[in-house]
């Protein structure tokens, strides 16, 4: 084992914390992931002795928008990644191996870090007919995640195609696409939902459990509450032309080059989880929304039928133009099954003041008021 | 003795490949291509409003995303009879330019260059020679020698944790790699390069369409607005950042991208008589700059050629019922005029009928069907898409920009017109067009710079924008250049909603398994012959492959209720 690089060990030591502390660091980090108290000694040494984190991506129903996503990512940089925070040891889009000795890396992984790696799934699983409509290397993919994710120590699904089903699981869904979560339990699971995720979304999840030793708190649809506890809608930067009532009425008019809300456009920041307004995309350049098209709402189960894209959101129950969020809030914290009191609050940006005494965050209003 | 050898996954690419060949005497002597992955978007399209289509077919590729996009909103345009404004055609041609951009550059760096690159190898550079090579063929700044040791040190470090990450079983030290160390190490500090640069160009994307992967596009022209004076649009600030992005592109691709094609190119001139495949060449043109009306205007011309006889173009007219044709002789499908007939993809039609082996298996039965991929002819010929055959019908259109960039690497490497149609023409291809995207996107922006100047800020029209201004019926076809080739999708609209829809993609076209009377499509073509020195090791069989940079996102069908399969669109 070559010492080139820090272990989590190393780096530990070097920042102060005693030999007792990085135990319990790693006990802490053991009980998270759902191990055994006899597993402490080994997730110990594996922080220990391993650089990096082995890291298995496997690839079912997808369009690899996740892979091209992550590979965006600025902080950290995807090379930095790759060289020094993880080991991708299979990942079909960049690995140098193909055919045979693709799979051996995999099956060496699985092998030799039993209960260490990650496993990250971009894409969904097709059921209906055995499984024939995604096969790789001869094999169903339900057989390859229910092989690889048996000794994994936590699986992160990829986008909206492994959280949901994504676009192949709309109605009437003819491969009988299913999303991760159907398939694997007893495991700790994320979903880091879009299509696709924001990059450093991506990335973050993967640095939150490298840095911090632990699965970041998620919502009830395990989705990672740092980037996915905020509607866009509460986010969105052109949020007081909602309220004004400035709305745009058709692309390109006016409105639209004055910025106003794109709601009537057919929006769905208002039943949208994500971190577009707060991070943007692509390092924070832009989102959807501050280009000139409404959200189509990508986090979300089930989107592409809560369409027409075009068409504003008349189909939740109080929802009109002249009623306030809300309302939205309301009838989507029922349809979504989050707590009605929790969400009202959290996603009512003038409610902020209270927001913030609850959070013990005074100072905060201040400065946004 | 012949040898059956199965590849599958094929890395390196989008999608589910598999690959199986006969290796005899160390050459290949046959070649079977089969996608093996299938999702389902045309029935999931049915029925809903055309106006959406473009954000279903977008999600058919990430890698090559936006192409699915541009087609789908000109099919939708086409259909209804919505002509875009200047601006959205020029800002939708800088999307185009960009995604382009960005796809060639990492395919070259991540998807290819381990093909003929050995990491393992640039561990042995000198970075003094490593150095020298870099200033000799580029201006490139990065190229000093403690830039190439450090380089060299940290994928040293890398290699000494015993953990090789996605360069674990590689085919390193395999006799095909013919770089010298230095060449390896330049390379390997580019792969790295590339990879920060690529997420650069394509904010290009978040500033018009808002994200990328999968912007936003907008039948009747695109999302965004401009106003000088408005901190909610697109505005001065927002102008600059897109032209220091094309500026950056230029650079790159000209400082690194070339210099190392070129440079590797030039010790695998062998590879000139390799993997030549096909002889006909497909292209439906892209970059109007007189609207995409007028296909006299784009900067990729359309046309065929045939036989590899440069001195005629053949018209295409994707309208036309007897042009493109779909047959499913060895694909998992059944139609109702027979196993052996083939469809207009506004006729299409398809029975999904699975008859491979039961998973897991070993082998495919290529007797009988293999592949989830249709097989497309043009007039009934087996036609390679993609940068080769969009450089050689520019050439032969007589296009002098092509004609330069062609003849200038053909001297700079000192091969024969002969070697255009190999693995390495096509890989070189793919390098000389984004040579010419990264000019004509200055271009582009110029002339968009010069349209606001003159007083016209429009980005759509809302003609035709409202479903009750539509006819009962209509039906469209809308083409772009992916930059695996070409593409196109059908749609037929009834009663406001899409009735049909059908795409045919680049992978399709080259991918596809045998057609009724036996011919190969452009993938097994091009592996017959080439030679393979490990059997063990596909490494050779990589090369060609990947000259075409597979997306093999999905084959996908439609079934009506009753659970039949009827249609069927097939994908990257």
């Amino acid at each position: 084992m070559s010492k080139n690089q820090k272990t989590y060990y190393d780096l530990a030591i070097e920042k102060g914390y005693s030999r007792r502390d990085f135990m319990k660091f790693s006990a802490m980090m053991a009980a998270l992931l759902g191990l055994e108290s006899s597993s402490i000694g080994q997730v110990a040494k594996a922080l220990e002795t391993k650089t990096r984190i082995p890291v298995i991506w496997l690839h079912g129903q997808e369009c690899t928008c996740c892979s091209e996503s992550f590979i965006r990512s600025s902080h950290p940089l995807v090379a930095d990644i790759l060289l020094d925070k993880i080991s991708l040891d299979y990942t079909e889009t960049l690995m140098a191996a193909a055919g045979h000795q693709a799979e051996k890396s995999l099956q060496d992984t699985i092998r030799d870090y039993k209960g260490k790696y990650i496993l990250a799934v971009e894409g969904s699983i097709p059921l209906n007919n055995n499984g024939v409509y995604c096969c790789i290397g001869g094999k169903t993919f339900e057989q390859i995640v229910e092989e690889a994710a048996k000794d994994a120590y936590a699986v992160l699904a990829w986008g909206n195609c492994a959280s949901a089903g994504c676009v192949q699981a709309a109605k009437p869904n003819p491969t009988g696409a299913v999303p991760i979560h159907k398939m694997i339990s007893g495991k700790p699971l994320i979903n880091v939902q879009g299509c696709p995720p924001i990059a450093e979304v991506m990335a973050g999840v993967l640095v939150h459990i490298l840095t911090f030793g632990q699965i970041p708190e998620l919502d009830r649809l395990k989705r990672p509450k740092a980037f996915y506890s905020r509607r866009v809608h509460d986010t969105c930067y052109r949020r007081p032309n909602f309220d004004a009532g400035l709305f745009v009425q058709s692309f390109d008019d006016e409105n639209a080059k004055r910025g106003f809300c794109l709601y009537k456009m057919g929006c769905k920041g208002p039943v949208t989880y994500n971190a577009c307004g707060v991070m943007e995309w692509n390092n924070g350049t832009s989102f959807p929304i501050k280009s000139g098209h409404p959200c189509i709402g990508c986090s979300e189960e089930g989107f592409w039928d809560n369409g027409p894209f075009y068409t504003h959101l008349t189909n939740f129950p109080g929802f009109g133009i002249e009623s306030t969020a809300d309302k939205v809030g309301l009838g989507l914290g029922i349809a979504t099954g989050v707590g009605i009191a929790a969400h009202a609050i959290s996603t009512n940006i003038r409610k902020r003041s209270l927001i913030n005494k609850v959070n013990g965050k005074p100072e905060l209003e201040k400065n946004e008021s | 003795m012949e040898k059956r050898i199965v590849v599958d996954p094929i890395t390196r690419i989008e999608g589910h490949l598999r690959v199986e060949i006969e290796v005899k005497d160390n050459v290949i002597v046959d070649a079977y291509s089969s996608g093996t992955m299938v999702r389902g978007l045309e029935i999931i399209l049915k029925g809903r409003d055309p106006r959406d289509a473009w954000a279903f077919t977008e999600r058919v590729c990430g890698v090559c995303t936006t192409v699915h996009a541009l087609a789908s909103c000109r099919t939708v345009e086409n259909a209804l009879g919505i002509v875009i404004p200047p601006n959205a055609e020029l800002v939708r041609n800088l999307m185009f330019c960009t995604q382009m951009i960005q796809d060639h550059v990492v395919h070259f760096y991540h998807l290819h260059a381990l093909d003929w690159v050995d990491v393992v190898s640039s561990l042995r550079a000198d970075p003094k020679a490593t150095s020298a090579l870099a200033q000799s063929i580029s201006s490139w700044p990065k190229s000093s020698v403690g830039y190439f040791r450090d380089v060299q040190k940290r994928i040293k470090a890398f290699v000494e944790t015993g953990q090789l990450g996605i360069f674990a079983n590689g085919y390193w030290g395999n006799p095909s790699y013919k770089l010298p160390p230095e060449a390896n190490l330049m390379a390997v500090a580019h792969y790295l390069e590339a990879l920060e640069w690529q997420k650069e160009i394509v904010k290009v994307h978040a500033i018009f369409g808002g994200k990328n992967p999968h912007p936003n596009y907008l039948v009747g022209g695109v999302p965004a607005a401009i106003n000088l004076n408005e901190s909610n649009a697109l505005n001065a600030e927002r102008f600059a950042y897109v032209k220091k992005l094309l500026d950056d592109a230029k650079t790159f691709v000209e400082q690194v991208y070339i210099p190392d094609l070129m440079a590797i190119a030039s010790f695998y001139k062998d590879w000139g008589a390799i993997g030549g495949g096909l002889e006909n060449y497909l292209v439906y043109g892209d970059l109007p700059t007189n609207g995409y009306n007028d296909p006299s205007s784009f900067k990729f011309p359309r046309g065929a050629i045939l036989g590899r006889d440069l001195s005629k173009v053949h018209e295409v007219d994707t309208a036309d019922p007897d042009q493109v044709k779909e047959f499913i002789s060895k694909s998992w499908y059944e139609y109702d005029s027979g196993k052996n007939s083939g469809k207009h993809p506004w006729e299409g039609q398809t029975n999904l009928n699975y008859t491979g082996p039961k998973p897991p298996y070993d082998q495919l039965n290529v007797e009988e069907a293999y592949s989830w991929l249709k097989t497309p002819r043009w007039k009934g010929h087996a036609m390679e898409v993609g940068p080769l055959a969009r450089m050689l019908v520019g050439y032969a259109s007589g296009r002098e920009d092509f004609q330069e960039v062609v003849n200038a690497a053909l001297t700079n490497l000192n091969v024969p017109v002969s070697a255009l149609f190999s693995t390495l023409g096509r890989t070189a291809a793919r390098g000389l067009e984004t040579q010419l995207v990264v000019g004509w996107s200055q271009e582009f922006f110029d002339q968009l710079i010069t349209n606001i100047k003159n007083g016209d800020t429009r980005l759509s029209t809302d003609y035709m924008w409202e479903p009750s201004d539509w006819p009962l019926m209509a039906k469209g076809v809308g083409m772009t250049e992916a930059p695996r080739g070409a593409l196109a999708h059908w749609i037929v609209i009834k009663d406001k909603k899409i009735d049909n829809y059908q795409l045919v993609v680049p992978s399709t076209w080259n991918a596809s398994p045998r057609d009724t009377k036996g011919q190969m499509s452009a993938y097994e073509a091009s592996l017959i012959g080439t030679p393979v020195a490990d059997p063990e090791q596909p490494l050779e069989l990589l090369r060609t492959i990947h000259s075409f940079d597979p997306c093999i996102a999905c084959a996908v069908h439609v079934y009506d209720e009753k659970g039949s399969y009827v249609h069927q669109i097939q994908t990257f």
